[in-house]
């Protein structure tokens, strides 16, 4: 204790000192001359000049190109951009989780019933269903419901066929232009891929399912045939509110309200898209506890080789320093 | 400790092949114990959201279906 408390009274005593030099110093100079004052302070500027310009001019021209350049630029007005939709917490959008796939089978629910008289799923097939939320007989059954083109057979004719495994979901129009024809001129897009076709992916098609106000704010302009949604870009949609509480009865016993049929097809679209995200996920831990070790082990095997490196120690003896002169040989000595 | 690890270096690595031996046996151990293990912590994590912690509500429906 006494050692610390006199040490930092010696480190204390210089420094009140330094301070009484300083001060007067300031005063004799001050005192002495002020033209010896203002040409330093005019010398400085001058060797300050051509830095202080070049920092003006690197500032200058940066700003002048992001004002240029670096802004955003927007085509449209906000209301042309659609709000943007609530960032809500996911929880299959976590590292360490997989999809909920009770959720998973819910919202399937949701898109057989609900989506599926407009919206086609046409990447999907059955046997994705099977051990994801469905069983081998259940997805077999669904499939069954549905018929499917055969091969052509002997005369060249192609005969219905009730639907296998491992066709594809079946879409609500033949083509395009018969969803055109049958929406307004409007076409449903298909789903398969749509949480990663859409900005702001899950979020969005959250809010824009229960986003639907009861009657469109004041001034807001609703064409003939269109439904008014604030997240849906330009704020006219075609598609009108379709999730109302109740709509759907789950099998499982969940409440059917609207957020959660919107959460659950959602999630369900989410998978539909991503099918691979829990191997993925689960994949990227294992490699990472992998990869972690084998970096650990890198830094360990570097260490170990650089060892003698590192601690060597370098003895340089230099050479006796003689005058060149004494190394010639001496004239014999005459005297 | 001098025995231990001399013994080990008779028993696996002194030929050649029986080290070639030890190896393929012993990375068979570690991927299956690695995989076990990550597995096994995997599904602690995600008790309950899979669809092998729910099928069997779904599969036993279905029995009663066809009973």
């Amino acid at each position: 204790m006494t050692m610390l408390a006199r040490s930092a009274l010696r480190t204390v005593r210089p420094l009140g000192a330094a301070a009484r030099n300083a001060a007067s110093r300031t005063a004799t100079r001050s005192a002495s001359t002020s033209s010896s004052t203002a040409e330093g302070t005019a010398s400085s500027w001058k060797t300050n000049a051509l830095p202080a310009g070049a920092t003006l001019f690197a500032i200058g021209s940066v700003a002048w190109y992001y004002q240029m350049f670096g802004r955003n630029v927007d085509a449209m007005t906000p209301a042309e951009e659609g709000l943007h939709p609530t960032k809500y917490p996911w929880e299959h959008a976590k590292w360490y989780k997989t999809f909920d796939h009770a959720s998973l089978r819910r919202g399937f629910q949701v898109y057989r019933e609900v989506c599926a008289s407009c919206h086609s799923l046409s990447r999907v097939p059955y046997r994705a269903a099977v051990g994801n939320f469905m069983t081998v007989d259940e997805a077999k059954a669904l499939a069954e419901e549905n018929e499917y083109d055969t091969e052509p057979n002997n005369e060249g004719e192609i005969e219905k066929r009730p639907g296998k495994l491992s066709d594809y979901l079946p879409s609500p129009y033949k083509n395009d232009e018969a969803a055109r024809a049958a929406n307004n001129g409007a076409l449903p897009p298909d789903l398969s891929l749509m949480v990663k076709a859409r900005h702001g992916g899950c979020d969005y098609i959250f809010s824009l399912l229960t986003g639907y106000p009861e009657e469109p704010p004041a001034g807001a302009v609703v064409q003939e045939g269109l439904n008014f949604n604030p997240y849906f870009p330009g704020t006219g949609i075609a598609m009108a509110r379709v999730l109302y509480d109740d709509l759907v009865e789950y099998d499982d016993g969940t409440k059917a309200t609207t957020s959660q049929m919107a959460k659950d097809v959602t999630e369900f679209l989410n998978w539909a898209a991503e099918p691979e995200m829990d191997d993925r996920k689960k994949m990227g831990w294992k490699v990472l506890a992998i990869s972690s070790v084998l970096f650990a082990l890198s830094v360990w095997v570097k260490r170990y080789k650089w060892a003698p490196i590192k601690s060597r120690k370098l003895v340089y003896t230099p050479p006796v320093q003689s005058k060149i002169l004494t190394k010639l040989p001496q004239p014999p000595n005459k005297s | 400790m001098a025995g231990l690890a001399s013994s080990i270096y008779n028993a696996l690595f002194r030929r050649n092949t029986v080290m070639l031996g030890t190896v393929f046996a012993s990375a068979f151990a570690m991927q299956l114990g690695f995989d076990t293990g990550s597995e096994k912590i995997w599904n602690s994590i995600n008790q309950g959201r899979q669809w092998k912690d729910i099928k069997h509500k779904f599969m036993e429906q279905a029995e009663d279906d066809e009973e």
